[in-house]
């Protein structure tokens, strides 16, 4: 197309020299974009550290502003289980280990089977780091890391249980990246408030925790096991049903919240 | 300061704004300013990025062949984005996630691409520099506008501080939940451009048509 008017009209434009240009101006993006993240990359792991460490702080009950999180997070104890049974694994270290990089490893990780990987969620870790509050050498409060897909992104978070592994006490996300302003009702105060003292299992034991479309109805019989989803992002809020439906299910925290219920993991 | 830098640096503050003569970079307008601090971020995100693209448009301009000049605008303002993005991730993390997709977004908006297009790719380094600074300039002091008066409205708070007291805490204020939401930086913007064009009525447009009264002789 010709431009009469640019600057580069003295010089016609040859094939070589818009190639060239084009190859010098990606090269030098590239390398900007790059060390941008290598050397940035540091600080954004610590801030995400200590952000995972706050919403364990929150569900956990004990986040007090003004305090250091380090300093709280000291009063929460780490343990890692193995899934499969429910048992402690006190032989790994919960201080170095990390059930996210586990996963993408062959040895460490199961595949899920896909007609129970209802959350996504692909390979997860035989191991899981769960985190315990106790009040007066008792369990108080059981944090299970939960993840899965939502909408659009993987959603991570921590779902809390009573002592009990019967009730909700807190939920919270904290990685995701669902739609502003709709999908992101997840990580709002108000619908986490929904959460709290909801059951998780019936009498028989079936898993009736879950979002609901729209509102938890007056006349419904499992109001205490339902929450309410927000309209125009009910397939982020199927993705967090989906998410306990796998994660509190025997292929996930099942067998551990069994032992706990059954005073086997102390 | 010479007649051309102050042009260049001024100009769109008011003049020339970039938000309410030309109605640019209304999408990030309405999504961040329900409250001031993500709009200060903001301003200062763009405002970079504006600026060290014009820049670096304004660099290669002898050598930038016109068959690819979009594309390589584009990656300049994609390329300095993400590095606004990263640092604000690394140095202001709790700003970050509120700005969540909108900081990123900067790469559309049409103030960025409109100003290396049209300004760099004609102007010297230094001056194009400033042009984007004070489009940037331009396009903060409306975003500032409507973020004050929406959180102060709103929420009755500013930058998180109390400024009205809110009426379910003992205060007398009651907060205008509506400027919270997107509507509301519509209705102020559209007063804001009201505002500014009544004082400068040479930014009026001219109408494209006009109804006016026809008499029933003449229509037949």
């Amino acid at each position: 197309m010709p431009e009469p008017s640019r600057t580069s009209g003295a010089r016609p434009d040859t094939v070589a020299r818009t190639l060239l240009v084009a190859l010098f101006v990606s090269l030098l993006c590239s390398s900007l974009v790059a060390s941008a993240a290598i050397l940035l990359k540091p600080r954004q792991v610590e801030n995400a550290m200590v952000e995972m460490r706050r919403n364990i702080l929150e569900v956990a009950g004990l986040w007090a502003p003004e305090a250091e999180v380090d300093e709280l997070f000291e009063s929460i104890e780490p343990r890692v289980i193995d899934l499969e049974t429910g048992a402690y694994a006190d032989d790994i270290d919960p201080e170095v280990y990390d059930p996210l990089a586990a996963a993408k490893v062959p040895a460490q990780s199961v595949e899920i089977p896909s007609e129970i990987d209802v959350a996504k969620v692909g390979r997860r870790a035989k191991h899981a780091l769960v985190y315990l509050v106790r009040r007066d050498g008792e369990i108080n409060r059981i944090i299970l890391p939960i993840s899965g897909y939502g909408l659009w992104s993987t959603l991570y978070g921590f779902l809390a249980l009573e002592a009990d592994g019967n009730t909700v006490s807190d939920i919270t996300f904290y990685a995701h990246g669902e739609t502003p302003g709709l999908g992101d009702f997840i990580v709002k105060p108000a619908w986490r408030e929904l959460w709290r003292g909801k059951r998780t299992f019936d009498d028989s034991g079936a898993l009736e925790l879950r979002v609901v479309k729209g509102r938890v109805s007056a006349d419904d019989p499992l109001a205490d096991y339902h929450v309410d989803g927000v309209s125009g992002a009910t397939l982020t809020g199927n993705g967090v049903s989906n998410i306990i439906k796998y994660w509190l299910g025997d292929h996930g925290y099942g067998p551990f919240l069994e032992n706990i219920e059954a005073g086997e993991s102390p | 300061m010479s007649t051309a830098t102050k042009r260049a640096l001024l100009k769109p503050i008011v003049d020339d704004n970039p938000v309410t003569l030309h109605v640019l970079g209304i999408c990030s307008a309405l999504a961040v300013t329900t409250s001031l601090l993500p709009s200060l971020y903001m301003c200062v995100a763009l405002t970079v990025v504006a600026a060290l693209s014009n820049a670096a448009v304004s660099a290669i301009r002898h050598v930038l062949p016109s068959s690819i000049r979009i594309i390589v605008q584009m990656t300049i303002i994609a390329s300095l984005v993400i590095v606004v993005d990263e640092s604000l991730k690394a140095f202001a993390f709790e700003t970050s996630r509120e700005l969540s997709v909108f900081v990123g977004l900067i790469i559309t908006n049409c103030i960025v691409l409109g100003r290396t297009e049209s300004f760099a790719s004609k102007n010297p380094v230094g001056l194009s520099f400033l042009d984007g600074i004070g489009n940037g300039l331009g396009y903060s002091t409306i975003l500032i506008l409507v973020a004050t008066s929406r959180e102060l409205l709103g929420a009755g708070t500013l930058l998180g501080y109390t400024i009205f007291p809110n009426a379910a805490d003992g205060g007398w204020y009651k907060p205008n939940g509506m400027m919270l939401l997107p509507p509301s930086a519509f209705f102020v913007i559209g007063l804001i451009i009201w505002a500014v064009r009544t004082w400068k009525a040479e930014q009026v447009e001219k109408p494209e048509f006009r109804i006016h009264e026809v008499h029933r002789t003449e229509a037949l």
